[in-house]
């Protein structure tokens, strides 16, 4: 199953060992770096810089594949509408920033626990606690965020299948109200299911 | 000590349970039931998941309705689909979410998920997305996901209902050495062979209450 962005793989580089607060910075920074950059030739060179962090993380190419396989469709059809709008230079450049960018964000997921970045976050939410805001919940939403994809991801796999066993794998309807039912009867569980852990306390 | 007096729970149109009374003393104790007859809502009444239309529950002398934040302290819930209880991506961090929620200690929380994890079975995968544990590993961490809390009270949705036979046996062993006062709805007949008490609901009420022999004989015959 794809580990879309955010399963994080255990390590000693040192990217695992920045704390989470500098990693994010730096993923603000860099995308706004990105977003500054025009030129494909610096984007190019900001592509290497990504990859030579892929290389010192040790995430392992497996990984790091699985953060953009995802994007590879979207990808393709910005690159050709851009191509086709702006020509070939905006094009390259616009589809390197999200791709960077996407790959950027990935690599933060992978070399941090999702508990850290929670910590981390609460921590940088906790001046909301006089407005009334509880941090820990959230930073919570990022976790189920995270947690939710690949139980989407399955649920949909499932439905695809009966789908194909009914032999109605072309009707949207027979692939949407069964993952939707499925999705809210989820979402239904795991609120009940935060309730038994003490979350409504 | 979980006393039902003269429980009514009515979901819509339809009376789920009519008239449950019941002192549950003892220290495993099973539910046995025909779909529809009640019995999840029977379990999630002990920790205040539903609450009672008519009459009161209580758990270790506290009412759930007034109470329902301590006793969920008390009373540990596991349901039968794992998926729907692990809410952290990795094993570890799911079983110290409900620890960092109580405001535990950071070491304390490591050496805890530690020993639950190595007891049970699955250190070896505590960085490991919880996605990829099969079904019966998925269980045992959302069992230890709730034993890390050390709960009076361990309440069990058909745990092994998605089970294969070698998790299901693991469980069943699980259960055996639990310190706890456990309560366990099942369809799994030979998992409740030597729990203390059964009892049998149908249609909303409790229709025989004695050891597993006679109350399993009981549920089979009304099956029949």
């Amino acid at each position: 199953m794809t580990d879309l962005t955010g399963v994080y793989v255990p390590g000693d580089s040192p990217l695992h060992r920045l704390p989470a607060g500098a990693k994010l910075l730096g993923l603000l920074l860099a995308c706004t770096a990105l977003v500054l950059l025009g030129s494909p030739v610096a984007l190019g060179v900001a592509a290497v810089v990504v990859a030579l962090l892929y290389v010192v993380s040790g995430v392992g190419a497996a990984a790091a594949w699985a953060q953009l396989r995802p994007l590879r469709w979207f990808a393709a059809a910005l690159f050709a509408l851009q191509f086709l709008i702006a020509g070939p230079a905006t094009a390259i450049a616009v589809t390197l920033r999200v791709v960077l960018a996407v790959a950027l964000a990935g690599l933060v997921t992978l070399t941090t626990r999702s508990s850290v970045m929670m910590a981390s976050l609460e921590r940088f939410l906790s001046p909301l606690r006089h407005v009334g805001v509880d941090p820990f919940r959230l930073s919570l939403l990022l976790s189920l965020t995270l947690r939710s994809v690949p139980v989407v991801a399955a649920l949909a796999a499932r439905v695809r299948e009966a789908q194909k066993a009914r032999g109605v794998e072309r009707s949207l309807r027979a692939f949407a109200v069964p993952l939707v039912v499925g999705v809210l009867r989820h979402a239904d569980a795991l609120g009940e299911a935060l309730s038994a852990r003490g979350l409504d306390d | 000590m979980i006393e039902f007096a003269g429980v009514h729970v009515r979901l819509g149109r339809r009376d789920v349970l009519r008239g449950v009374t019941a002192r549950l003393t003892e220290r495993r104790i099973g539910v046995v039931g025909a779909n529809g007859s009640g019995k999840s809502t029977l379990a999630r009444l002990i920790n205040g998941l539903a609450l009672p239309t008519s009459g009161t529950v209580t758990v270790r002398g506290m009412d759930t309705r007034r109470h329902a934040a301590k006793i969920r302290r008390e009373v540990g819930f596991v349901f039968t689909d794992p998926d729907a209880q692990i809410v952290m991506p990795t094993v570890a961090e799911d079983v110290a979410f409900s620890l960092r929620r109580r405001g535990v200690p950071k070491d304390e929380v490591d050496r805890r998920v530690h020993e639950v994890l190595t007891r049970y079975g699955l250190a070896d995968h505590a960085d490991q997305p919880a996605h990829h544990l099969s079904g019966g590993e998925k269980q045992l961490l959302a069992l230890c996901a709730v034993l890390v809390l050390e709960p009076a009270v361990l309440v069990m949705d058909e745990p092994t209902t998605l089970l294969d036979l070698r998790h299901s046996r693991m469980i069943t062993g699980i259960l055996r050495e639990l310190p706890q006062q456990v309560v366990v709805v099942t369809h799994d007949l030979p998992l409740l062979a030597d729990f203390d008490r059964v009892l049998v609901l149908d249609g909303g009420t409790i229709v025989a209450d004695a050891d597993p022999a006679t109350a399993i004989d009981h549920y089979r015959n009304l099956l029949s």
